[in-house]
């Protein structure tokens, strides 16, 4: 370490004497702190402690590519007329001119080719909702995985899962605004789905579209939800997200010095102010980048929407890919049963897998939680390989949203592989069932020998790569122990018990209340608890560790009076690390 | 290296915490030191870093000068295609303000590494819950409200608020109701069977009963009427009723298949006329004498959530619906050969005209497009036999 004699002059030891600046920013802050009492509001925030780690800024993509959408959505709304009243288009765009389409469709080739900026503004936009959404999952992702959903976070974890339903929403109604024959499409398909809702199905249609599909009311219906309802929501729970994390303060991850009971890590001013700063302007420019550069969604090319017309190929924005997926390889079931139609063929994609899959990320912390019987907060972040069986369950999620989506492209996938889309469909319709089960177990166990190896470097340290001979021939590896700081981290997590149902009594001998439910309950929870933690390797006792490299110590003292004796004479020592 | 036994005495002497406290084989060795980086310590390196600053700064407002520059330089309108279809316009704009942006978020970010101080610092965390004696305050201040608002010993009040806030629910969903008509039996029929109906209009002052003609098959966009003889085997055509291109004709208002009106009829009344060796149709029970010499005509919105179907497999004459894949065999009064959709695709019974017009004997004898709760399929199997 340097003395602070080396520290740069700039750093400076005498305080600066203020500017005019300074002292007209001073009297600004005295001006609104009379009226605002800021001074006891910013106290503790303005330095408050954020901890690195760049897997801490998957959220904040998110949350900086929901501003860019206000930014530019608000552009748009300068421009974009939602309405279907039927014109002929005689802009800028000479293959569609003449053509009789909606005030939305043309508004929307207006802002692409006789508005300078229209177009950039458009796909920046468009960008921006698939970046939003894509960073919310692998947020979500980063979230499960390290544990940062336990106790006191669960009521951020469900405002997160309904922030990404919102924005999923939010981005249906987006892309079916221009009323080109691709979205037009799509909505037909949601109309669809709404007529398979059992009792009331025509009903909602016919609501929603103002009379019978297509109708003149659903752009202008689905630009309000998109303009003003779902953004209201998405900002208010964004806001309360935030407070949240505000007030519970950043998980971190567990190191020397850092505990359950600190955050570590660098002041909001300035040095956290200015990175996520600074990174707001890179998403931002990526953005802008992406917009300029790439062209998505071309409206133009797809014409406006006809009810008797179709392009072949398809397909919604990739976030609605995985129920269209499972759209596709649902087997042909409809029941029909006294005078009515129970469509399950699209009930159980459209209508329950995705409320159902929802509903399961919402109750997985609250699952665990009640497996476990763990009520401790929790501010260290866990390694996914500690967690085997959670991580399992979310090898086994993604597995099934995975093939789901590949089964939203089976027919890209047949043309572009030359394969038969049958064959496709029914691998898929085999493989979304028993692949998320694969990949349980193999996770599983991948995390469990994962766990193994860290224990194995913890009691008998590294592989050093240097092998020695013995006199009598045999071959030994040298192993190294590991320093302390990463020994401590490894250590540094918590010993799991194994669940017992121990006859009607719990762990305070209180007879069990409830009878033969709670029996049952708890038998699951102890099941559920070896399954979970029962192959789990534990970190070692003091007394295992000390052991373990006194044993470690002592081959090691073997070893070096192998290579000083032996042939080898030019084997690394321990002076070396 | 760590010395193993004062470790697990430090764990005897914390073990009365229980589960609470995890026993740690290797103590907390504390925060490591902070290192000075090349910035702090070396004036040299500390000007070049706030030279990149600034330099990044100053190539961020250049590109927003040229983004300026390149919004009056470059016309857009009728020069939408050049640069791989985006326009030189949204090409010059992106890059210029993505750029600008970029040189900000890489000067600050740049700046906050190199210059503003790295040192970590320690905050403390407090469990997320209100200490105990705030709580009990809160609890005994809602206890005193409640008992001043002395809901609890008024039920009569309690209930009769309770029971009227819950009524002003029926306002919310009741002003719902003109959001649209209702269904009826809308669903139930196409504007292919207003060809052939009886409607009274007064002519010279009597009022007369006039057949309407039966709806011509017409091709669509054009709206040329099909003659039996214009098909060839294996030829498909997209076909629509003739009313939607000639109205008066069929005794109806333009008004009536304009705009939204059009796009209804469309929605269900789209047709896929198919010209087939006679003897490859297997007819279903009472469709004997829907087909013309191997025309076959059929609903073209699948039957499953509502997508124009488009993709014909000519040999098989398999129809492939190109959003789900459901197929359809033509061959044999539309079945589902494969993939999601719940039922046939509907078939249009043909016959032709005195002109030799391809025309329908009638409506579709059953819903077309996505199945809905009401559907009875009971129904349609009667009118298969009508």
């Amino acid at each position: 370490m340097m003395k602070s004699a080396d520290v740069a002059t700039t750093n400076g030891t005498e305080p600066a004497t203020p500017t005019r600046s300074a002292k007209a920013a001073g009297a600004v802050a005295t001006w609104a702190d009379e009226r605002l009492g800021l001074g006891t509001a910013m106290k503790k925030q303005l330095r408050k402690v954020f901890p690195d780690h760049w897997s801490f800024m998957l959220g904040e993509i998110a949350l900086w590519s929901f501003v860019i959408l206000l930014l530019t959505g608000v552009f748009l709304t300068l421009f974009f007329d939602p309405s279907m009243t039927e014109v002929q288009y005689n802009g800028s765009y000479d293959p569609l001119r003449g053509v009789h389409m909606s005030r939305a469709m043309a508004s929307t080739l207006e802002i692409s080719f006789d508005v300078r900026g229209g177009l950039l503004m458009r796909q920046m936009h468009h960008w921006a909702a698939m970046i939003f959404i894509a960073a919310m999952m692998i947020h979500l992702l980063r979230v499960y995985l390290t544990g940062a959903f336990r106790k006191p976070r669960e009521l951020n974890w469900i405002i997160g899962c309904l922030l990404l339903l919102l924005g999923t929403i939010e981005g249906f109604t987006g892309y079916s605004l221009p009323d080109d024959l691709l979205s037009g499409t799509g909505v037909r398909a949601a109309d669809g789905f709404m007529k398979a809702s059992p009792v009331v199905g025509t009903y909602m249609s016919f609501f929603l579209f103002g009379g019978e599909f297509p109708g003149d009311q659903i752009i202008p219906r689905l630009y309000a939800a998109h303009i003003l309802l779902i953004p209201g929501l998405l900002l208010a729970l964004i806001t309360a997200h935030m407070l949240l994390l505000v007030y519970h303060k950043h998980t971190q991850w567990p190191g020397p010095g850092r505990t359950e009971e600190n955050v570590v890590g660098y002041p909001l001013l300035p040095v956290y102010m200015a990175k996520a700063g600074g990174f707001f302007f890179i998403v931002f420019g990526m953005t802008a980048l992406l917009g300029g550069l790439f062209t998505l969604n071309p409206v133009w090319k797809y014409g406006p929407y006809d009810p008797s017309k179709v392009t072949a190929g398809s397909q919604p924005d990739w976030y609605m890919g995985w129920p269209d997926g499972l759209l596709r390889i649902i087997p042909p079931w409809e029941t029909h049963i006294w005078g009515v139609t129970l469509s399950w063929n699209i009930m159980l994609p459209i209508l329950i897998a995705p409320p159902l899959m929802l509903m399961v990320l919402i109750a997985l912390p609250f699952l665990e939680q009640w497996i476990t019987g763990d009520k401790r907060e929790h501010h260290l972040l866990q390694r996914p390989r500690n967690a085997p069986t959670r991580t399992a369950v979310m090898a086994a999620l993604i597995t099934f949203y995975g093939l789901s989506w590949a089964a939203g492209g089976n027919d890209i996938i047949a043309i572009k592989m030359h394969l038969s889309i049958n064959q496709i469909t029914y691998f898929l319709r085999g493989a979304v069932i028993i692949g998320p089960i694969i990949a349980f177990m193999i996770t599983r166990r991948w995390c469990i020998s994962l766990q193994r190896h860290d224990q194995e470097k913890l009691l008998h340290g590294y592989e050093t790569g240097v092998i020695v001979r013995s006199p009598d021939g045999g071959y030994a590896e040298k192993h190294l122990p590991i320093s302390e700081t990463k020994a401590y981290t490894l250590t540094a997590r918590d010993r799991e018990e194994v669940y017992t149902a121990n006859g009607t009594a719990d762990e305070a001998g209180v007879a069990a209340p409830g009878g033969k439910v709670a029996e049952v309950a708890k038998k699951i929870r102890s099941k559920l608890s070896a399954l979970m933690f029962a192959d789990n390797v534990q970190k070692p006792t003091a007394e295992e560790l000390h052991e373990a490299q006194h044993h470690a110590d002592h081959e090691l003292h073997e070893l070096e009076h192998q290579i000083a004796t032996g042939p080898n004479k030019h084997g690394p020592t321990d002076d070396d690390h | 290296m760590t010395d193993a036994h004062d470790t697990s005495n430090d764990d005897a002497n914390s073990g009365g915490g229980g589960e609470l406290v995890p026993q740690e084989p290797i103590p907390d060795p504390g925060l490591p030191a902070h290192t000075w980086r090349p910035t702090d310590v070396d004036p040299k390196k500390e000007k070049r870093a706030e030279i990149q600053v600034a330099a990044l700064f100053g190539l961020s407002a250049i590109c927003t000068i040229l983004f300026v520059v390149a919004y009056f330089t470059y016309d857009i309108g009728d020069n939408w295609h050049v640069i791989g279809g985006l326009g030189a316009s949204t090409v010059a704009l992106g890059a210029t303000l993505g750029l600008a942006l970029l040189f900000i978020g890489v000067a600050v970010i740049q700046w906050a590494r190199k210059l503003m101080g790295d040192h970590e610092i320690i905050e403390l965390r407090h469990p997320a819950s209100s200490p105990e004696e705030d709580r009990a305050t809160t609890l005994a201040a809602l206890k005193v409200g409640i008992e001043e608002a002395s809901i609890a010993r008024r039920p009569l009040i309690r209930n009769s608020m309770l029971g009227a806030l819950g009524l002003l629910g029926l306002p919310a969903v009741v002003l719902l109701r003109d959001l649209g008509t209702l269904p009826g039996d809308k669903l139930e029929h196409t504007i292919w069977g207003q060809g052939g109906r009886k409607i009274k209009t007064v002519e010279n002052g009597k009022e007369v009963t006039v057949t309407v003609p039966k709806m011509r098959v017409a091709r669509d966009a054009i709206g040329t009427p099909i003659l039996a003889s214009d098909l060839e085997i294996g030829d498909l055509v997209n076909a629509q009723p003739e009313v939607l291109f000639n109205p008066t004709r069929y005794h109806m208002e333009h008004a009536d298949v304009e705009g939204v009106e059009l796009q209804i009829h469309k929605s269900k009344a789209s047709l896929i006329l198919l010209r087939m060796e006679p003897a490859d149709i297997k007819p279903g029970k009472g469709r004997e004498n829907w087909d013309v010499n191997g025309i076959v005509a059929y609903s073209k919105i699948c039957t499953h959530v509502g997508c124009p179907i488009s993709l014909n497999e000519r040999t098989t004459h398999h129809l492939l619906c190109p959003c789900h894949q459901s197929t359809f065999d033509l061959t044999d009064s539309g079945r589902v050969v494969f993939g999601p959709a719940g039922r046939p695709l509907p078939q249009l019974p043909l016959e032709v005209d005195e002109q030799g017009y391809l025309v329908a004997q009638s409506d579709f004898t059953e819903p077309v497009g996505p199945s809905y709760w009401e559907r009875d399929y009971e129904r349609d199997r009667f009118a298969e036999g009508d």
